[in-house]
């Protein structure tokens, strides 16, 4: 079956300025050569720690910020090329739900014109017809028709989400990017919303990016997992075959940074020193070797390449051949 | 049985808005013992907070108040303290760190100049010495080159050292009690589990006992020793850790519990807990979280319930664990 | 139908008497209010109020002084002052309101395109916007309203040139602000287009300060365009300016004061008000103080 979204090699560098004239000093290499295709139905998660790329990425596959190298493919169509009609043509089937559920709704606007929006811009229905599929959408996500007539600070951040959401659905979509959906959201209303999330995929068969810094959500949220460090996609294997055995040392970091509920598994250890680096001065080589508990003369001289380790399971790590 | 280092007894707080009275803390009772690290879990708007500036009484009056309880801290009413003898707690006996130490940190000043401000403030020492003891700190804080680290400026620190930074400015002056509001909860998990690292290490080495403020059960669950949870402006169940994950008795813990997606099992949908938080301007008559409760029976909509004490050490504000007496006399009326 | 406007804007309507409710409390908002609906008042009732024809000479009372039958006096025809203050009021606030229209309406578009597109266009356009606001505002007007032909419209239309950068500028503040925001990514991503996104999500989170903004900038145009007038480029004879009363008045200010004094005292207390207001009004919309 095709991919509904392959992304090739994507790359994108921020360039620096400083000094006075504002003359380019540097490049801030956000995403340095990210590649994934996603089914119908299926989840990618894309987990990482701040400055690792993640949310460009995700702005990159939505053409919300342009490519400086690498291709997008929608059904085999090429969207990073497309400008103007054509692209907008496309984007009803690229849909995004961001993070923050303070900003991501326009406080001037009201629900129905807001959920709505899609549509007319799309100009996919008008008038009475906008209004009875907004009623629908909200439905579906959980919320009641009477909404409609609302603004956004009369919600809670839950259900600004669930407002987020319909937005995201109302025009079909095939593709959504979640962009840390539920990092702004209290425990018990991320597990509404998150199992909100599954079912519609379930029912509709969207094909999901799901962004996040959280292992334990992403666990949950995906199929398949794709960990990212500095730009660069340093192991990707189907959900249960990355927590059956984590290859890179940095996936394995990251596991066992991460608390787990449970005083019984005292589980928390800092296995790796240092802070998270910065985009700016890359190191040489292996990009995690300064901070990597079984760093080798190798990694410091050259960069490993993504490999297929396992069936179905890569990684980017000299450890491995 | 030693006297415990914070005793808070039936804390209320209110703020006077133009939408209403917010009761936003009420019947809060708290012990901390010396040395100990008490987690205090809840969700956004439960109060945990307010309860920690509460403690250094730091709430701005307009608009709010304490309007009851009491505050012992080693034996003082904290409450009853004059400003000036406040001022001198604060600081001193009773330090504060915050989520996002940006705002905690002049960004105008070097850390180095902070932090010696700090510790002459306290201690009555020159300014070499005040240098002297602040790169100590730091080397205790783990930070790298600690020399260096005194004459940058915060935005040239990352987070987790800036967090270090603050650890060491507020452990400077040898605190008995340290309350710590969300920490780590804007860092990165690899650097989160650094910084808590040397929080546990340096706070069980002096024994300074710690208040951990938190929403991330987790994080919880790893470093302290005892927990309480808060819902709504009360506390709804205290234990040791261990007592409340493997055996959670309020039914708000239970459902928080299983909200969580867990990395060690693998769930299919996560439980949820039906309804949302109330208002704290008008909130439920009884026990607050009856609305939302699956177990309620006749008294959780009229009283609120009293600390029970099923097992020694695990209190719970529950009806369900009231003695069989007392059950019997509510389905009788 | 009623029922559904209602409820569409119930939440507009409970804001506004919020911000009612606020400003009855703050004693330059309720001064500055007084003045304003005075002014507008003594201008809408001046045709049905006023005790004479502002333009009928009577040679046989000129320069009178201020008493029974004149209370402020007539004037060198023997036209009574106070008809034509009130006349003048007229005027003057029809300019005021017009002007902050024009400029206001223009200016927000201008600054709003040119902070959401950025770079070139946003260079190109502020750098326009800072020629016309180098120059002091009178002097543009008045240049402006010489080269147009002195008259009421050419004024407007001078004063209101010169106001556009002012509102230009500060709307393209607020939307290099708004325009990091989530929603309008998402907007972005559901394929608006910029015009539809300037027009449906930067103007209207612009909205109050223009609005604020507008209420100062009234009272700085009745200023302009009295000295306009004063130097005989905006409104002509025989009509009623304020502006143009003390340009006359001017010549009699030693033995005739009043002449010059009450026109010059309707603009002087006439600005005031809309500055005080405004400001009141500012303080009152920031967010941070309405909690």
């Amino acid at each position: 079956m095709e991919p509904v979204i392959e992304a090739r090699n994507l790359v994108k560098y921020f360039p620096i300025h400083s000094g006075f004239f504002g003359r380019h000093v540097d490049y801030l290499k956000a995403v340095d050569g990210v590649s994934f295709a996603l089914h119908r139905g299926e989840t990618l998660g894309l987990v990482g720690e701040s400055g690792c790329g993640k949310t460009t990425v995700g702005y990159l596959v939505l053409n919300l910020l342009s490519l400086d190298r690498g291709t997008v493919s929608f059904k085999g169509v090429e969207v990073s090329s497309l400008r103007g009609k054509a692209l907008r043509e496309i984007r009803r089937n690229l849909q995004v739900v961001f993070q923050d559920p303070q900003s991501s709704l326009d406080p001037r606007m009201l629900v129905k014109k807001t959920v709505g929006a899609p549509l007319e811009v799309n100009r996919l229905a008008r008038g009475a017809e906008v209004v009875r599929r907004v009623r629908a959408m909200l439905a579906e996500v959980g919320l009641s028709e009477e909404h409609v007539y609302r603004y956004p600070h009369e919600f809670s951040g839950g259900q600004r989400q669930r407002i987020g959401i319909a937005r995201a659905l109302i025009t079909g979509p095939e593709f959504v990017v979640f962009d840390e959906p539920t990092s702004a959201l209290d425990v018990s209303v991320q597990a509404q919303i998150l199992n909100l999330v599954k079912d519609l995929q379930r029912r509709h068969g969207y094909a999901y990016l799901f962004i996040s810094h959280d292992l334990s959500v992403i666990k949950h949220m995906s199929h398949r997992i794709a960990v990212m460090y500095l730009g660069i996609i340093v192991e990707t294997a189907a959900t249960g075959d990355l927590f059956g055995e984590a290859l890179h040392p940095y996936t394995r970091a990251l596991m066992s940074a991460l608390p787990q509920p449970d005083p019984s598994k005292r589980t928390m250890l800092a296995v790796v020193a240092g802070d998270v680096p910065s985009p700016v001065n890359l190191p040489a080589g292996c990009r995690f070797h300064p901070r990597c508990p079984e760093a080798r003369e190798i990694c410091k001289r050259s960069a490993p390449e993504l490999r297929e380790v396992k069936t179905r399971h890569q990684t980017a790590c000299h450890l491995y051949g | 049985m030693s006297e415990p280092l914070l005793e808070i007894r039936n804390l209320a707080v209110q703020f006077f808005t133009y939408q209403g009275t917010v009761r936003a803390l009420e019947g809060v009772s708290l012990r901390v013992e010396r040395g100990e690290i008490l987690g205090l879990v809840g969700e956004t708007g439960c109060g945990k907070s307010v309860l920690a500036r509460s403690v250094l009484r730091l709430i701005a009056d307009p608009p709010g108040r304490i309007t009851d309880g009491e505050i012992l801290f080693k034996g003082r009413d904290l409450i009853k303290l004059s400003r000036r003898e406040m001022r001198r707690i604060r600081g001193n006996e009773i330090s504060m760190i915050f989520q996002e130490p940006m705002s905690s940190l002049n960004p105008v000043f070097t850390v180095g100049n902070q932090m010696q401000e700090v510790v002459a403030l306290h201690q009555a020492v020159g300014r070499d010495e005040a240098r002297r003891i602040c790169v100590d700190m730091l080397r205790q804080v783990k930070m790298p080159d600690p020399d260096q680290v005194l004459l940058k400026y915060p935005h040239e620190l990352s987070g987790g050292m800036r967090q270090r930074v603050m650890i060491a400015m507020e452990l400077s002056c040898r605190p008995d009690l340290l309350l710590a509001d969300e920490p780590t909860t804007a860092l990165d998990v690899t650097v989160q589990a650094q910084v808590l690292a040397i929080l546990e290490g340096i706070t069980r080495q002096r024994g300074v006992a710690v208040l951990f403020i938190s929403h991330d059960l987790g994080v919880v669950a790893q470093l302290c020793d005892r927990v309480a949870v808060m819902y709504a402006g009360g506390i709804v169940e205290t234990a040791t850790a261990a007592a409340i994950f493997a055996a959670p008795r309020h039914p708000y813990t239970r459902g928080l519990l299983q909200a969580i997606p867990r990395i060690d099992e693998g769930r299919e949908a996560l439980m949820v807990i039906p309804g949302t938080v109330p208002s704290l301007i008008d909130p439920p008559r009884g026990c607050r979280f009856h609305p939302r409760c699956g177990h309620r029976f006749q008294p959780c909509d009229r009283e609120p319930p009293p600390f029970y004490e099923p097992s020694p050490g695990h209190r719970v504000a529950c009806h369900l664990h009231a003695g069989e007496d007392q059950k019997r006399s509510w389905s009788r009326s | 139908m009623l029922d559904e406007f209602r409820r569409q804007y119930a939440w507009q309507i409970r804001e506004f008497f919020f911000t009612v409710k606020l400003l009855r409390r703050n004693p330059s908002a309720v001064a500055g209010f007084v003045i304003i609906t005075g002014m507008v008042a003594m201008a809408l009732t001046a045709p049905v109020l006023a005790p004479y024809n502002p333009i009928q000479i009577s040679l046989g009372e000129r320069l009178g002084p201020p008493g029974g039958a004149h209370w402020f006096g007539t004037d060198e025809l023997g036209r009574d002052i106070l008809t034509r203050v009130m006349y003048g009021a007229r005027i003057s606030l029809w300019i005021g309101v017009l002007v902050v229209a024009i400029a206001g309406g223009l200016g927000a578009v201008i600054g709003a395109v040119s902070g959401y597109l950025g770079h070139r266009v946003d260079n190109l356009i502020m750098r326009a916007m800072d020629v016309v606001l180098s120059f002091p505002p009178l002097v543009l007007a008045m240049a402006l309203a010489a080269a147009l032909g002195p008259s009421l419209n050419n004024a407007i239309l001078a004063v209101a040139f010169v106001m556009i950068p002012k509102f230009a500028r500060m709307v393209r503040g607020e939307a290099l602000a708004v325009k990091e925001k989530q929603f309008i990514a998402a907007a972005r991503a559901s394929g608006a287009g910029s015009l539809w996104i300037v027009w449906h999500h930067i103007l209207p989170n612009c909205f109050s300060s223009v609005i604020v903004l507008g209420t100062l900038i009234l009272g700085e145009t009745i200023l302009i365009a009295a000295s306009l007038s004063f130097i005989g480029l905006g409104t002509q004879p025989p009509t009623p300016e304020w502006g143009a009363m003390i340009s006359v008045g001017r010549k009699f200010l030693m033995d005739q004061w009043w002449y010059a004094t009450f026109p010059g005292l309707f603009i002087l207390v006439t600005v005031i008000g809309f500055n005080i207001f405004g400001d009141a009004l500012r303080d009152v919309l920031d967010p941070r103080i309405r909690r």
